[in-house]
């Protein structure tokens, strides 16, 4: 452990600057977004010299801690607010600072034009800063600070233009999906104190080899609870959709980069727990698993070309799971996927924020078509970003994925066949639907109105995609070459060197399928999608069709089985509390006023009835003792 | 003579006393009442001395008489104070704590 001092700058930076600019007000309206964006670049500075810094250090010297001050001290029970920055949190460091930066500089041309621009990249800040807090924090109190604090950033960056009724509910059923999976991170911090008396990621680890295996299967559960929560995961996804209600730059940075990846961070940040409990490890499994198929179907459908790319954030986010679940080996796979992730998604969605700057927002690929040939910087760079989701080699999505998938068949017997085979269809729907988006944006014939006058981005917007698309194309076989990220993470997540036990197929073997079928979906598309596309969805369609329109019923689902029960229970206890706990209530307010109105008429005023009374007590008194004394 | 006399002539003066509180409005006579009360109290008390044969009740009539010097001081005052602002002496007319 090396002991630093400038750590705190990456989180007090962004968050100063962040109450400056919304302390100020207006004044700061004039440069505002141009010290939010300094301030994110410097944060990326500090964390590069960092990170070089770390690679010049060896061993366990490599991470670095910084104690802030005692947070909480009771009795044996100390919570220190210090900062970790190890080799799993510089890659998280990074690319929240990276494409945060990137995505600052997009925002100052994407939201020139709306006048509380100040006020978003407040937003933007505060998001960083609680962003940088979760992935530094040493124990899970002080990630659940971080945690928290990206909650916050992103609801009010999701309902930004809260002055549309659905957006402000889009942000508020965001924050309440949030608010379920906190409860469950709350959970578990509890059961972590009670098991092991300690909340930092330490002694979590130093007490699982003693802790009861029904502890540590709920505490993982409820840590996947946590993590099902902030990303998106089944059963708690329905939110994902609904959060491209915000700028888009916004859904770049937090709902496909960055917030979306904190539960992937929480695993593999507990990775001792999981390891420790085959139970809550297949549980990971097999919500990683579900919600990858999930997010690809729903991504067939979506005419919207976020909610598309939503949908496919959330399928991807589950290959990242389902990798997490897969044990010490996936761990480093799942951050190899994070990260080239990071690049393509953000690319693509700064890539659709280009396309609806300018075509007057609207988002339908039904009314795009032929959009390549207005805007070649952004189809480029799209393109790329496509190529690597889809897993083309040598694109940064064919070495993570293809990874996830051999470690999938590895894992063996039936569960490698399940989970490698719904990895395998995942990547296929994967190239079915952005093929999709890609062919109805980009290619066919015009579609849209002639008032949208589609014209190329400017410099600050197509820059950021640009040096996206690069990460998109390089970034995977910079991680890959001579297993560098695979090393990089071994002391954090897989001290014990562990590797796949046996080969389910020669790696080349699988890589040849996952292309295979990737191409069947790919080839699909275009068939489909080549032509006569029509301007209106079709509505004589199948009812599979429509199920998967509706997010595959998910909403009816909550709705059905939670939201209308829960009301019901609401409206009932409205009623008992006006009926039955009121009435008690104003029963007793009733009884006191009338005895008191009797009661008052005692109260004459004249010495003599007063001395009567108490003659009368005192006579009462003497003839209570005597009769009790007899 | 049977010394429980006393007692009764002790429970009639104090029974004297208390009506004449209850009944009379008279403030002076309202307070006379509550001294003859005191004393009733008081030849019981040296009474009781007398039938146990010790000193103790007599002790406790000296405490009262000084309780009830310390009353007349206050309470006359009181009532030359009341009879200066309403020209009127009577418990009657001080009733200004009703309702």
């Amino acid at each position: 452990m090396t002991t630093s001092t400038h750590l705190v700058y990456l989180i007090a930076l962004p968050l100063v600057s962040s109450a400056i600019l919304l302390l100020l007000g207006r004044i700061a309206d004039k440069w505002g977004h141009i010290v939010a964006t300094l301030v994110s670049a410097s944060t990326f500075a500090i964390a590069a010299i960092e990170f070089f810094q770390m690679r010049s250090r060896s061993g366990d010297a490599r991470a670095a801690t910084q104690n802030l001050f005692t947070w909480i001290s009771v009795g044996s029970f100390d919570v220190h607010a210090s900062l970790l920055l190890d080799q799993l949190s510089i890659c998280f460091v990074l690319l929240i600072t990276g494409v945060g930066t990137l995505i600052h500089i997009y925002s100052i041309a994407y939201m020139s034009h709306d006048h509380d621009r100040r006020r978003f990249f407040a937003y933007l800040n505060l998001f960083v800063a609680a962003m940088l807090l979760l992935v530094l924090g040493d124990s899970y109190l002080n990630l659940y600070v971080g945690w928290e604090g990206v909650g916050l950033a992103s609801y009010l960056l999701i309902g930004f233009w809260n002055q549309k009724p659905t957006y402000a509910v889009a942000a508020k059923k965001a924050f309440v999906a949030n608010r379920v999976g906190d409860i469950g991170l709350s959970l578990a911090i509890m059961i972590a104190f009670a098991q092991f008396g300690s909340v930092s990621f330490t002694g979590v680890e130093a007490g699982v080899p003693h802790a009861s295996t029904g502890a540590l299967t709920a505490l993982g559960a409820m840590l996947l609870l946590a993590a099902a929560g902030k990303s998106a995961q089944f059963p708690l996804q329905s939110w994902l959709g609904d959060a491209m209600a915000g700028p888009t730059p916004v859904s770049a940075l937090i709902h496909a980069a960055t917030m979306v990846t904190a539960g992937v961070y929480l695993i593999t940040r507990s990775h001792f727990v999981f390891d420790a409990s085959p139970t809550a490890q297949t549980m990971v499994l097999i919500v990683g698993g579900i919600t990858l198929l999930f997010g690809a179907l729903v991504g067939t459908a979506k005419d919207d070309i976020k909610k598309a790319l939503a949908a496919s954030t959330m399928s991807q986010i589950g290959y990242m799971i389902l990798a997490t679940g897969l044990g010490p080996v996936g761990y480093a796979f799942a951050i190899m996927h994070l990260l080239t992730h990071g690049f393509f998604k953000a690319g693509m969605f700064l890539g659709a924020g280009s396309v609806m700057h300018g075509m007057n927002d609207e988002v339908n690929m039904r009314r795009y078509g032929a959009i390549g040939k207005v805007m070649p910087i952004t189809a480029v760079t799209f393109g790329l970003g496509y190529l690597a989701i889809i897993g083309v080699p040598p694109f940064a999505g064919f070495y993570s994925k293809d990874k996830i998938i051999e470690t999938a068949f590895n894992a063996g017997g039936t569960k490698g066949i399940l989970v490698g085979g719904a990895a395998l269809l995942g990547a296929a729907i994967t190239a079915f639907y952005m093929t999709r988006v890609i062919v109805l944006t980009f290619t066919g014939t015009k579609r849209w109105d002639d008032e949208a006058h589609p014209h190329e981005s400017p410099s600050l917007m197509w820059i950021p995609m640009v040096v996206l698309a690069v990460g998109s194309v390089a970034s995977g076989f910079l991680f890959n070459s001579g297993h560098a990220l695979v090393n990089w993470l071994a002391p954090v997540v897989n001290a014990a060197g562990e590797h796949d036990a046996k080969e389910f197929l020669p790696p080349l073997t699988i890589s040849l399928m996952a292309l295979g079928v990737v191409s069947v979906g790919v080839a699909i598309a275009i068939l489909k999608y080549r032509s006569n596309v029509a301007v209106e969805a079709p509505e004589d369609v199948s009812i599979l069709t429509k199920i998967v329109r509706r997010d595959l019923l998910q909403d009816d689902f909550n709705d059905r089985v939670l939201v209308r029960p829960g009301q019901a229970l609401t409206k009932f206890f409205v009623a008992m509390d006006n009926t039955f706990i009121d009435g008690i209530v104003r029963g007793v307010g009733g009884v006191i006023a009338v005895s008191s109105t009797n009661l008052r008429k005692i109260q004459n005023g004249y010495v003599r009835s007063y001395a009567l009374i108490m003659v009368i007590g005192v006579l009462a008194l003497i003839a209570t003792i005597w009769m009790v004394t007899l | 003579m049977d010394i429980s006399n006393y007692l009764y002539l002790s429970a009639i003066l104090f029974t004297i006393g208390a009506v004449g509180v209850v009944v009379r409005r008279n403030a002076i006579v309202v307070f006379m009442c509550v001294e003859l009360m005191l004393n009733a109290a008081n030849l019981a008390f040296v009474t009781f001395s007398r039938i146990n044969g010790d000193l103790v009740g007599q002790v406790a009539s000296f405490f009262t008489m000084v309780v009830a010097a310390c009353e007349v001081v206050v309470g006359l005052a009181i009532i030359v104070t009341m009879y200066r602002s309403r020209r009127s002496a009577s418990v009657d007319d001080a009733s200004l704590l009703k309702r």
